[in-house]
């Protein structure tokens, strides 16, 4: 066993050229091969890749999909998203523990099975879902597990449960995955029909200077959520000093609800990497990587293969599609599941082979990026994007959407509506006439932009869906009447404080504090020095911690707070003894009362 | 006209607090002119029979008898500040938190390396009074209206803050007070 791991690590680490940069694709390896990546193995890699253990066991011990103990043959990730609970995934939860005879974050012990939550994967809109190993399976019930089990048990491989693949290219070979994309309206720049190169050979016609240029005409703003403007992105990376340059492609869609960009992958993956080519062309760079999210790597293969294609054609390669001079490539990189790997500079630790730790800026990534070089780093959809800038024009682009915001955004739907999935809407869409369109009229409540963002009432659906009001980078969660929007904040909460990634104590710390004291107030325990308290608290978390993660993690509380305040007016007590509402003393007494046998005197 | 009053406990901590409310030295015969000690273990009155302006507690709550002395200042006093680490945080006492508590009293009783204990006796006499499952800081227990960090605060701490209520002025300590580093 232990020769046999030697030998597997030495060769794992060799193809990947002994570069600990290359730890995320070392780790994954071992883990996929030996179902945990022990201590022996870490210790074996930091020998290959000579680089420090801990740089090892911190990437391990960092990223969810990685264990040191070993997992079973078959992993089941069960989904537990907000979105997910409102559709079941509770009684699929049941249903797994009963079949398996173990509870989550357990191996069965024949080592077959092993059970564990993860937060949104990108399929609210087909929930409860759940990955297995790699495969993504859909609109689960008790029965379907039990059934799923059943079968693997009996031998089928996870490929095998796929029995219906789902629309669009999800059947092709390739994918064959019974995920679904749910397009249910089409606009004009990402869903439009295209041809391949034309939108490339059109901008290497131009010089790079007059490429930013078009897309600085065109308005394009980041479509990972921040909306900055990408033609002055790249304007900087462009000038920043340094002879390499790289593109990133951001590809994490982490933000709970987001699930464009896994539509865009599918259906529109050249798209996605002629925009990253053209970027490439524009700032100077001859290597671009595409970070996939851990929860998408059902998708790799099938990427890998559009990136050959595009190679054999010469889109990729030397002198790209004929451009004298002009060399380029791009390789995909799989994450394993951390939501703060889709922070930009997160993302580019990530790549080089560390722990998804926010760096401090400035310098921004821009200046200094991946492996020190200058880097823009954009969302797939802002990619896409770009592709359809070159094939119409800019002018063309920016005549689209409303003023400040151009062009469409691709939304993603889930929860309380009748037609859940993407739509590609123009900007400046009314909130109302959106939920409308999706079948969501009754709403009581509407996140707009995830966890992140807002969690908005019926007073302002008649706001427009743009980066200068309502911005999102794709999520929309739409809660029906009967939800309660107080516990939709708190398993916002309890996903920040599971992905904090622990560098700064008002996230680390404050998240768990604002979640305890807001549960206070959810089970009638709390007072109006609770609100007082969340109140102070949540501004303290949002300006001093160090990344977008703590800054916008208490927005949950602070927007229901103001949104929705009688939610909590209603559920205070009146407290003239000042005494802690919430403290029970006969729950802080068991185990004094069970070791020593007798009952409390004083209470 | 009669004094305010001055009411202070030693919950679970280690006594160093109120050594440091000692340490305002003479300080204490001018605090005396205006306010006047009740409840507290410097002048051993046991039981509350007039109303306090200000509690001062050091330590949290490890055992039941700490809360009911606790509960019983939040009766008594108008102001309760919460003096010091261990009523703040739990402090030291709580480093058992993540320890179960039978685990901790056989470690303290029968298995640790100095202990002699042939007939393996764990005290258990109604006097002693039941430990809480974990250790409390006071905020957890009663409302705290200020807090005052340290390990002990210092005396100035403390005399800067008192000076301030009985004044009705703000308590705004300068930040060499409460710096640590
Ligand atoms: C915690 C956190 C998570 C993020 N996740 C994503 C993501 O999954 N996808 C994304 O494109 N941007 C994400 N971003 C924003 C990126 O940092 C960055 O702004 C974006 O990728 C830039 O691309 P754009 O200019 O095309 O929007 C995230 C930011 C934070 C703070
Ligand atoms: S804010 Fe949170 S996620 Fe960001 S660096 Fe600090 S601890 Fe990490
Ligand atoms: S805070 Fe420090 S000095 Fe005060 S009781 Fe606790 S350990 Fe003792």
């Amino acid at each position: 066993m232990s020769q046999n791991l030697e030998t597997f690590v030495k060769h794992v680490c060799r193809e990947n050229g002994n570069d600990a940069g290359r730890m995320m694709d070392i780790c994954r390896a071992v883990q996929a091969e030996f179902r945990c990546v022990s201590p022996e193995a870490m210790t074996l890699i930091a020998q290959e890749c000579n680089c420090d253990r801990s740089q090892v066991e911190g990437v391990v011990s960092f990223y969810h999909f990685f264990s040191t103990k070993k997992q079973g043959e078959v992993v089941i990730w069960l989904c537990d998203d907000v979105i997910d609970e409102m559709k079941g995934s509770a009684d699929v939860a049941e249903a797994l523990k009963q079949e398996l005879g173990v509870d989550f974050g357990q191996t069965t012990t024949d080592g077959k099975f092993t059970l564990g939550w993860t937060p949104c994967m990108g399929l609210p809109d087909q929930a409860p879902a759940a990955m297995i190993n790699e495969e993504l399976v859909t609109n689960l019930t008790g029965d379907k597990i039990r059934e799923m089990v059943r079968e693997l048990r009996a031998g089928a491989s996870v490929k095998d449960l796929v029995k219906v693949p789902g629309d669009g290219m999800n059947a092709d070979p390739r994918l064959n995955t019974m995920v679904s994309n749910n397009i249910r309206v089409k606009g004009p720049v990402i869903f439009a029909d295209i041809e391949n190169a034309v939108g490339l050979k059109a901008a290497l016609a131009k010089t790079p200077e007059e490429v930013i240029e078009e897309v600085k005409t065109s308005g394009l703003r980041g479509r990972g959520g921040a909306g900055f403007s990408t033609g002055l992105k790249w304007m900087f990376t462009r000038g920043a000093e340094g002879e390499q340059k790289y593109i990133m492609c951001n590809a994490d869609e982490g933000e709970p609800g987001t699930f464009k960009d896994r539509i865009i992958l599918t259906e529109c993956a050249d798209m996605v990497f002629e925009g990253m080519t053209i970027a490439g062309y524009a700032i100077g760079s001859t290597e671009g990587v595409l970070y996939l999210r851990g929860e998408y790597a059902y998708m790799k293969e099938y990427l890998d293969s559009v990136l050959e294609e595009r190679r054999d054609a010469g889109l990729l390669g030397k002198n790209v599609a004929g451009k004298e001079g002009f060399d380029y490539d791009i390789r995909v990189q799989l994450g394993a599941g951390a939501y703060v790997c889709g922070e930009e500079s997160a993302l580019i630790s990530s790549c080089e082979g560390t722990r998804g730790d926010v760096k401090t800026r400035p310098p921004y990534p821009a200046q200094k990026g991946y492996k020190g070089k200058p880097t823009s780093v954009n969302n797939v959809e802002t990619f896409a994007s770009v592709n359809r800038i070159f094939v119409n024009s800019g002018q063309w682009f920016s005549a689209t959407g409303s003023c400040g915001s151009s062009g469409t955004k691709l939304l993603s739907v889930s929860g309380d509506c009748k037609r859940p999935g993407i739509y590609e809407v123009p900007f400046g869409m009314k909130l109302i006439d959106f939920l409308k369109m999706c079948g969501g009229e009754d709403a009581i409540a509407v996140q707009v932009g995830g966890p992140s963002g807002e969690l908005v009432n019926p007073d302002a659906f008649g706001r427009s869906i743009e980066y200068d009001d309502l911005a999102t980078g794709g999520s929309m969660m739409v809660f029906g009447p009967g939800r309660d929007v107080l516990k939709v904040a708190s398993k916002f909460l309890e996903f920040f404080v599971e992905e904090s990634c622990g560098y700064c104590t008002p996230c680390r710390a404050g998240n768990v504090f604002i979640k305890e004291r807001l549960d206070r107030i959810i089970d009638g325990k709390g007072d109006k020095d609770d609100i007082a308290y969340l109140e102070q608290l949540c501004n303290t978390v949002k300006v001093t911690s160090r990344c977008g993660l703590g800054q916008t993690s208490p927005n949950p509380v602070t927007s229901t707070l103001k949104n929705f305040r009688g939610e909590y007016e209603s559920r205070i007590q009146e407290n003239p003894d000042r005494m802690e509402l919430s403290f029970d003393i006969n729950a802080e007494l068991t185990e004094a009362a069970a070791i020593t046998g007798r009952m409390s005197e004083h209470f | 006209m009669s004094k305010p009053k001055v009411a202070t406990a030693a919950l679970s901590g280690c006594f160093g607090c109120h050594m440091s409310i000692l340490d305002i030295d003479e300080r204490i015969l001018d605090l005396i002119e205006v306010v006047d000690f009740h409840k507290s273990p410097i002048n051993d009155i046991k039981t509350f029979t007039e109303r306090c302006a200000i509690g001062i507690i050091e330590g949290g709550c490890c055992n039941e008898e700490n809360v009911a002395v606790l509960q019983d200042f939040r009766k008594n006093c108008d102001i309760l500040i919460s003096f010091g680490d261990c009523a703040t945080m739990g402090g030291v006492p709580a480093l058992r938190n993540g320890i179960p508590l039978k685990e901790c009293l056989d470690e303290a009783y029968i298995d640790g390396p100095t202990v002699h204990n042939p007939n393996k006796v764990v005290p258990n006499d109604r006097e002693l009074p039941l430990l809480l499952n974990k250790v409390r800081p006071c905020q957890e227990i009663v409302k705290i209206d200020y807090s005052l960090p340290g390990c002990p605060p210092s005396a100035d701490t403390l005399w800067e803050a008192l000076n301030a209520l009985l004044a009705d002025k703000p308590v705004d300590l300068p930040y060499e007070l409460i710096k640590f580093d």
